[in-house]
């Protein structure tokens, strides 16, 4: 019951307006103020820095920024889909698109920025989008699919603007499948934010990525020609194309204000004072629709300062608005590109200290003051990884020389996290200072980045401060959490030394003595591979089976509609005549979907749990065994046709590959591991990608480890050269050994590498010379696998305890799972889309409707 | 089994002995057309949850990994990791969604579920 209850109206649910209304629900414990916020969009505030996220996949409800329960409050309320279409200055009243006036005692407006759309004739046409807002996203992606149906051969879409949003939009309509151009009218992209030094290489490498520039011109016109979009640019060139989307820049939504009399700034944008006040002491305007000290801020966490400022402000404080951090700009396209502070050197006197590297393909510049003290800004492009640390430096005085500090790693003061000033900030996007960061970690014992976000927000906005995050906790004094999880407080490699010292052969055993609680899915299948490295029974024996991520508890990999996989092993990618036959064969029978693998071998897709062993019955009968897709375990070993055929090649890789392949299939590792051989250094193996890679030369073989695709592509080192066969086997065996016994759970050999102290060199020193005099030890592992090898699907299909579990329901062991249908798709069957329930927060209570996007 | 339709009031039915279920392991029953997900854990208590993973709408949760979150008995999806609350059927993760929960009981070795 609040008697004097005073009613505050926020126009805009945007991420400014939403961090408000937490702001003012966090101050206002005695709850002064009943909230009423009127959103034009449909879904409630959502993360729009991210919202390029959207075509990777990630989902809408998670792109959700709404604290828990924020609308839940007493007095709180969320109008979804309602615009404020006019203000009642006199009344202190505002007008609704559906009609209803409300009254406020205090307006905020938030209503963000709109893009600019350069007046082309034809830019109404449909195929003609901005991209804003996820339901931009949506019509653009229709509209992709659209396309898809309809133009023959390649589709293409033309970016109007290469700045910063461009380059998103262009990359999104990559992964839409379009041919992306983009028309910028300077001569270089990103030229608000880079100069031309940093202009030219961002151009090569977006170049590289497909993307067709056409630079120092604009779009003249926009035609509708043969079903598509004929778009004519300045300079001539005709492109045809299926969408066009305009990122030409943003202006401030000050339209309400203007009808309503208040004043605006000269480029647009409502006047408001450093406490977020218009000209009308009971209207203010935060985010990008507010015009503060003569500024509009394009950027989200200038307005999280006033929304913080404004709650205060509410509240009965006194807060004001300080020289707000516009230092921030940090982007990944494939293309590291950084721009912070005084990037194009305006400042008086400002000094450039650039350095471009052709070869590596990097170029970064600061701007440093006149006497070279004090850093005013920068420019990365190629490698930004000294982002995060330079950044919270400007405007303060250098750790050292500035041309040293922007050095290759290797030579050069390292920058490091302990050279940043405590007042310095660490997230621009939560306005988090390093001190904040450290008195989190030490006054709350934080041990990982996931209770640094929680605990100070810093990291939970554009994520580029997170390396940071982790360079302050491994500093803080603070030992960074090792554990594995929450039941156990060793790392993998620990655990693993646990295990095979102590000869323990069960999880419950382990975790009774040496952990707590029942496990997760991070611990139990780490276990389970411990044991599996360490030869202790069948992977589905006993309790073991509990340990098992479902793909190795059905021998088979999960898809997304709950059927599985299969693949059987072909090693080195060579295939009788017959044996594909049967491929074929078993796949029709199944009506399963047919692919060749990137591993060269084929996948059969959509087989339900049930059918499993009757599939493997026929492929183990025709002489096919597991190809452990679904382990850590180790994959193909790829070979090309090597000398046998190959006019160039000198050595016989098939028959190593295959011999490889054979000699390491079945071994447990903390990821999977994959291998290849070439005939010769053309390499048309890729060995070099691989975690093991074998190219011929003319004396010998070439070892190359620790390759990589994937995340992270990483190309091999060279462990030993021109080495014969048996030297070669020996060092590969104690190479996997090794890094099985060492790594991290799902590390990578590239990652694993990395964390190795002493690096290649040191690696070379156990496994080549034998430093640590556990060689012995190693190939003595790997011969005992060798020995033992069996294969799981054949002893599966032997015993009819284990076959037992291959049904969809205990209660119905013949019926099929109902759920999982296919639909036809270039004559093969593919999922049917699963409609996704209702997230509701419990299935029985039926009640609370929630907002759901 | 029982009829899928009209029948206003859940009833119990029986799905399997005990010792089918395997410790730490759940198993997918078909309930007229509701699929359950039942597991056992280690303490020898059974849970009955939806079987559907309400994040990706595949039937799945029974072939999630058994284990604990603090006090709480849990499994993970198989397919995204999110973890659930085996005796409410709350996501852990995100306190917004959730699979379902039945009422199960163990009668003559006998695992009934009240669902329908
Ligand atoms: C089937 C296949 C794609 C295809 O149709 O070609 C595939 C499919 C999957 N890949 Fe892959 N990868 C396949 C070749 C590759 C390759 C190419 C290669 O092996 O030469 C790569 C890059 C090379 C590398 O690994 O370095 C590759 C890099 C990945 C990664 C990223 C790994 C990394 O280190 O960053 C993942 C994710 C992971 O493992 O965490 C992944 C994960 C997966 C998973 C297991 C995702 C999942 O958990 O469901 C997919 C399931 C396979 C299935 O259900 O059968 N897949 N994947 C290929 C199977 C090869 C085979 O015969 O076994
Ligand atoms: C693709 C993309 C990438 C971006 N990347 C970055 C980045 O990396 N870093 C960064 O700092 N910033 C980035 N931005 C900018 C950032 O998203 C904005 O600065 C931020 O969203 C501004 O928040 P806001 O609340 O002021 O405005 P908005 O988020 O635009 O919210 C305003 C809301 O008000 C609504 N509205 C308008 N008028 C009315 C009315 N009359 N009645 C009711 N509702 C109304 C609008 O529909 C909108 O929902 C990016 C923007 C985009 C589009
Ligand atoms: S790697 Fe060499 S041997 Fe192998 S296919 Fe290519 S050219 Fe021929
Ligand atoms: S700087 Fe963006 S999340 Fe920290």
């Amino acid at each position: 019951m609040q008697d004097q209850q005073r009613h505050l109206v926020v126009v805009g649910n945007g991420m400014v307006g939403q961090r408000l209304v937490e702001a003012v629900r966090d101050r206002d414990a005695r709850r002064t103020w009943q909230v009423t916020v009127l959103s034009e969009e449909p879904r409630r505030a959502y993360d729009r820095v991210a919202l390029s996220s959207y075509f990777d996949g990630v989902a809408a409800a998670d792109l959700d920024v709404v604290a828990e329960g924020c609308y839940d409050t007493a007095g709180y309320t969320l109008r979804l889909d309602e615009a404020v279409t006019a203000i009642d200055r006199a009344a202190r009243t505002v007008t609704t698109s559906r009609g209803a006036i409300l009254g406020y005692e205090a307006l905020v407006l938030a209503t963000g920025s709109y893009p600019f759309v350069p007046p082309v004739p034809g830019r109404d046409l449909p195929g003609c989008f901005v991209y804003r807002t996820l339901d931009d996203l949506d019509a653009i992606r229709a509209a992709a699919q659209r396309a898809a149906v309809s133009t023959r051969g390649r589709r293409a879409g033309l970016v109007v603007g290469g700045g910063l949003l461009g380059l998103e939009a262009a990359r999104a309509l990559r992964l839409l499948g379009m041919s992306p151009h983009v028309v910028e009218l300077a001569p270089r992209l990103m030229p608000l934010q880079v100069d031309e030094g940093g202009g030219a290489l961002l151009r090569e490498m977006i170049e590289n990525l497909n993307v067709t520039l056409h630079l120092g011109t604009s779009v003249a016109s926009i035609r509708r020609d043969a079903g598509r979009l004929l778009a004519i640019l300045a300079n001539g060139t005709e492109l045809d194309v299926d969408v066009v989307v305009f990122s030409a820049g943003v202006r401030p939504r000050d339209r309400l204000a203007r009808d309503a009399g208040l004043a605006v700034g000269g480029r647009g944008g409502v006047v408001a004072d450093d406490g977020c006040r218009t000209s009308d002491p009971d209207i203010y305007a935060i985010g990008e629709c507010a015009s503060v000290g003569g500024r509009v801020y394009g950027l989200v966490a200038p307005g999280y300062a006033m929304a913080e400022v404004l709650a205060d402000r509410l509240t009965g404080g006194t807060a004001s608005i300080t020289a707000a951090d516009t230092s921030t700009k940090l982007k990944l396209m494939g293309v590291d590109v950084a721009s912070f502070g005084d990037a194009l050197a305006a400042s008086d006197g400002a000094l450039e200290v650039t350095l471009s590297n052709p070869v590596s393909r990097s170029y970064a510049k600061l701007v440093v003051s006149d006497d070279a003290k004090t850093l005013l800004g920068g420019i990365l492009v190629g490698d930004a990884s000294k982002y995060t640390m330079l950044r919270p430096l400007v405007g303060r005085p250098l750790p050292g020389d500035p041309v040293t500090m922007i050095a290759p790693a290797g030579g050069g003061t390292a920058v490091g996290a302990g050279a940043l000033p405590g007042d310095a900030q660490v997230c621009s996007c939560h306005a988090v200072t390093k001190d904040a960061i450290c008195a989190a970690i030490t006054g709350r014992g934080l041990t990982g980045v996931g209770g640094v976000k929680a605990a100070t927000k810093a990291g939970t906005g554009c994520g580029s401060c997170v390396p940071l995050l982790k360079t302050l906790l491994a500093d803080s004094g603070v030992a960074v959490n090792p554990a594995l999880c929450e039941h156990f407080d060793v790392t993998r490699a620990q655990l693993f030394e646990i295990v095979r010292v102590s000869g323990i052969t069960t999880f419950t055993e382990l975790i009774e003595r040496h952990g707590r609680g029942r496990g997760c899915d991070i611990c139990k299948p780490a276990v389970a591979s411990i044991l599996a490295s360490l030869e202790r029974g069948h992977i589905l024996d006993g309790e073991q089976a509990a340990l098992q991520d479902t793909n190795d508890h059905f021998l088979a990999n999960i898809q997304r509609n709950g059927s599985y996989s299969v693949v059987p092993r072909i090693p080195g990618g060579e295939v009788t005549p017959e044996k594909l036959i049967v491929l074929g064969e078993v796949a029709r029978d199944f009506g399963l979907y047919t692919k060749i693998t990137g591993g060269q071998r084929i996948d059969l897709l959509g087989a339900r749990v049930e059918q499993l062993p009757a599939i493997w019955r026929r492929l183990v009968d025709a002489g096919f065994e597991s190809g452990h897709a679904y382990g850590k375990a180790v994959r193909t070993v790829k070979s090309c046709v090597g000398s046998t055929w190959c006019r160039y090649g000198v050595q016989d890789s098939v028959a190593l590959a295959i011999e490889l392949e054979l000699r390491y299939r079945g071994i447990r590792s903390p990821h999977k591991i994959k291998a290849g051989v070439s005939g010769c250094a053309r390499e048309c193996a890729e060995a070099r990608s691989k975690d093991i890679g074998v190219i011929a030369a003319d004396d010998g073989w070439n070892l190359y480890v620790c390759g990589n695709g994937g995340f992270r592509p990483r190309h091999a080192d060279l462990l030993l050269a021109s080495t014969d066969r048996a030297t070669l086997i020996r060092t590969i065996d104690r190479f996997i050994m090794f890094y099985i016994r060492t790594a991290d759970r799902l590390q990578r050999t590239a990652s694993w590498l990395q964390s190795l102290d002493g690096g290649l060199d040191y690696l070379r020193s156990v496994i080549v010379d034998d430093s640590l005099g556990i060689s012995g030890e190693l190939d003595a592992a790997v011969a005992r696998h060798v020995e033992r090898y069996d294969d799981e699907w054949a002893a599966v299909l032997a015993d009819p305890e284990r076959l037992r579990r291959f049904v969809s329901f205990v209660n119905a062991p013949g019926t099929p799972d109902p759920s999982i249908a296919f639909v036809s798709e270039r004559g093969q069957p593919r999922p049917a889309t699963l409609p996704v329930p209702v997230r509701a927060l419990s299935a029985e209570a039926g009640g609370p409707t929630l907002e759901v996007v | 089994m029982t009829s899928a339709a009209a029948e206003p009031a859940a009833v119990w039915t029986v799905v399997c002995r005990y010792h089918d279920l395997q410790p730490e392991r759940g198993v997918a029953a078909l309930i007229g057309r509701v699929q359950v997900a039942l597991f056992r854990t280690f303490d020898g208590t059974v849970y009955a949850i939806g079987n559907q993973d309400p994040f990706t709408g595949a039937y799945v949760l029974s072939r999630g990994i058994v284990g604990s979150c603090g006090e709480i008995p849990t499994v993970a999806s198989p397919l995204h990791k999110q973890v659930f609350d085996l005796r409410t059927g709350t996501c852990l993760d995100d306190g917004t969604t959730a699979a379902g929960v039945y009422d199960v009981r163990i009668r003559d070795g006998l695992v009934e579920v009240m669902a329908g």
